[in-house]
């Protein structure tokens, strides 16, 4: 499984480097890595242990269901996103309508026409994407911040139309979606991780592993191949991608449609585990959260993206004890973090070279002078 | 629908304009910053929900009601100036807080736009947890703060055939054109309104130029804080009472109505402004007005494939500049 190539290495040293495991993980053999992903994902499926949990969720709260009704929702969103916009570069504000469209295809499908939780799967998988299209298709001729503003837009029209609409029950919201049927009672441990209900989130949570390693596979073999390079190539420069003949806005609609099939995928799963999603559920504010997990991770690194949303969403729970003040914290943690590590918690070493020539695809800030690059910038150049 | 719209059409273009003159004022923050920055400064909002409150601690504490004429124009000019100076002062923090470390590090404007959201939510939850009820005395949930009576008087002041004008829809609009006309000549005759637009234009070739770029950037958060006061006094004006989140919608209609006159040139926020408040108005008189926010976003789509650099186009960079 050499699909990663070798990048040059500079060794440095200086602060939170990752360096050191980025080389081992650059020359480690096949097996080795396979370990590693083995490692990661029975770590995965041990995390919702009690034991763990005393540790990281606060007393009186349920880590499990923390675990699945929080933080995998939104490692999965970040993933999403991070096609959209770590890969591509474009700038979505609006990600959320893609996580309604999923939520409600299931609401509709599933309380008014009895379809099964797999069906509707697939069914809202295909309607984010196409919504990804529609939306995508009119506007991806916009660049940057336009861009911006229509996805932001958008967002708000999902978000609105559900909540006008007497079809889905407006400002009420949809009640009794089923569970997923469940699959199996075969027990391990005291958990029967098959078997879906209200009781017990950790099946859920399975589920969400379970999707989230497919999203992985999924985007990291797109990254690792033509497209992904033509996204790169559209990130760092549309115009001289375009000049050499890649198709620009077909690989954008792709990346659009990618990341919202994913998000989509996360509504669904969202709206079975609640039983009920309400327009309110669909806020501007999780578009913001999910785009602030991509870039603090690391923006276009997928373990980056991953850290991100776990910091995002189980930092506000964590300090569920300080009540009123927590998104007080929360917000000044998000400045006091992007001015220590804007290049993110964990970017990739391509990503950070980036960063540091051209801004990333996104630019840099205006009103900056000449070569006062420091951090990040200094520590790739040396 | 098309009746509703026949009979509305004079008190929506009445209404559409006070809303715009509103909407106008805000964009004039976003498209200035996103002039000399290009960020979004989502903290914008925020900015003028701190305004807003500061008008209702003003009217709080003069105690006045039912105000009508020129009174209450002193009192919503005193609102104005309360406000401005809070909100121009807070941006000038957010400014230094916020973005000038990041500026600094060369950041990408991605993380200037994490920055954002995160002051945003920061001042948000200030004003929610510690200083509302620090100043006002209520719980956190208190929900919407208004003043405990009216402070002014609605009535109608021209009325022409079908066409009537009141008092606040009257200030309102006359005390946000008086502001852009103020804003359009600082920008354009003084100093350091020529600071902000060669920075915006060529920001290494100004300072070469000599132009204190850190100093540039911090008049433009300031000026840009203190229409955001402004429009947050007209705004009590006509609503006379205001929440936490109160900045959040009209915060991103008003960067809306900045792109759609062309985001970074101050003219086309006005015009975008404008343009978005009548429409969204003559919207909701045809759809119902649970559609108005739909109906506006809904036309920036539209209005962004024909024109996908907005109506006026971007100059403060480019070419006026």
């Amino acid at each position: 499984m050499n699909m990663t190539k070798k990048l040059p290495s500079k060794s440095n040293g200086g602060g939170l480097s990752l360096d050191p495991l980025r080389d081992w993980w650059a020359g480690a053999a096949g097996w080795q890595r396979w370990g590693v992903y083995v490692l990661l994902i029975i770590g995965a499926l041990l995390l919702p242990h009690q034991a763990i949990g005393s540790f990281m969720a606060p007393s009186g709260a349920d880590w499990a269901s923390m675990l699945s009704d929080q933080i995998a929702i939104y490692v999965l969103l970040a993933i999403g996103l991070n096609v959209v916009v770590g890969m591509a570069g474009l700038l979505d504000l609006g990600y959320v309508a893609f996580y309604a469209v999923g939520g409600y295809t299931i609401a509709i499908f599933a309380v008014k026409y009895d379809w099964s939780f797999w069906e509707t799967l697939v069914l809202a998988i295909v309607f984010a994407a196409a919504s990804g299209v529609i939306l995508g298709a009119p506007t991806l001729r916009l660049r940057g911040d336009y861009l911006a503003i229509v996805t932001l837009g958008f967002g708000e029209i999902v978000k609105r139309t559900a909540n006008n609409s007497d079809y889905v029950n407006g400002p009420r919201g949809v009640q009794g979606i089923p569970h997923p049927p469940t699959l199996s009672e075969w027990e391990i441990f005291g958990v029967q991780p098959f078997s879906y209900g209200i009781l017990d989130s950790r099946p859920y949570y399975y589920m969400l592993v379970f999707f989230i390693v497919l999203a992985i596979i999924f985007v990291r073999r797109l990254e690792k191949s033509r497209v992904g390079r033509a996204w790169t190539s559209i990130r760092e420069d549309e115009d001289a991608a375009e000049l050499m003949g890649v198709p620009t806005f077909r690989f954008k609609l792709a990346a659009f449609a990618i990341g919202a099939a994913i998000g989509g995928s996360g509504g669904v799963v969202f709206a079975a585990k609640q039983t009920s999603i309400l327009p309110t559920n669909f806020e501007f504010m999780v578009s913001a959260l999910v785009l602030a997990a991509v870039v603090l991770g690391g923006s276009g690194s997928i373990p980056g993206a991953m850290l991100g949303a776990f910091v995002v969403a189980w930092l506000p729970e964590r300090f569920r004890f300080l009540e009123d003040y927590r998104m007080l914290i929360f917000g000044a943690a998000l400045v006091v973090m992007m001015i220590f590590r804007p290049e993110g918690l964990w970017p990739s070493r391509q990503r950070k070279a980036e960063l540091a020539e051209g801004g990333g695809g996104m630019g840099h800030m205006g009103a900056e002078v000449g070569e006062q690059q420091t951090g990040a910038a200094a520590e790739v150049t040396k | 629908m098309l009746d509703d719209f026949i009979n509305q059409f004079w008190p929506s273009t009445i209404d559409g304009l006070s809303l715009g003159a509103i909407y106008a004022l805000l964009a004039l923050g976003y498209t200035m910053v996103y002039g000399v920055l290009r960020l979004i400064n989502f903290a914008h909002a925020d900015i003028f929900m701190a305004g807003t409150f500061a008008a209702l601690w003003t009217v709080r504490g003069l105690g006045v009601s039912d105000l009508n004429g020129i009174a209450l124009i002193g009192v919503v000019a005193l609102c104005g100036v309360v406000a401005g100076a809070v909100a121009g002062g807070g941006a000038m923090l957010l400014e230094v807080v916020a973005y000038r470390p990041l500026r600094k590090r060369g950041a990408s404007r991605l993380a200037a736009l994490i920055s954002a959201i995160g002051a945003s939510i920061f001042i948000q939850q200030l004003f929610a947890t510690v200083l509302v009820p620090w100043i006002f005395g209520t719980s956190k949930e208190g929900g919407k703060l208004p003043v405990s009576e009216h402070f002014r008087e609605m009535t109608t002041v021209i009325s022409i055939g079908p066409i009537e004008i009141t008092n606040v829809a009257l200030i309102i609009f006359f005390g946000a054109v008086l502001m852009m006309v103020a804003l359009d000549q600082f920008v354009n005759r003084t100093r350091l309104g020529r600071g902000i637009r060669s920075t915006a234009q060529d920001p290494e070739t100004a300072v070469l130029m000599g132009v204190n770029i850190d100093r540039v950037v911090s008049v433009t958060f300031v000026v840009g804080g203190v229409m955001a006061g402004v429009a947050a006094a007209l705004y009590f004006l006509r609503f006379e009472q205001t929440e936490y989140f109160v900045g959040f919608l009209l915060g991103i209609k008003a960067f809306t109505a900045a792109v759609l006159g062309g985001i970074g040139n101050i003219r086309g926020a006005l015009v975008g402004g404008f343009v978005l408040g009548l429409l969204e108005m003559y919207g909701s008189s045809i759809f119902g007005s649970e559609w108005r926010d739909v109906v506006a976003f809904t036309l920036l789509i539209l209005i962004l494939m024909f024109r996908p650099t907005g109506i006026l186009g971007e100059s403060l960079q480019r070419a006026r500049a």
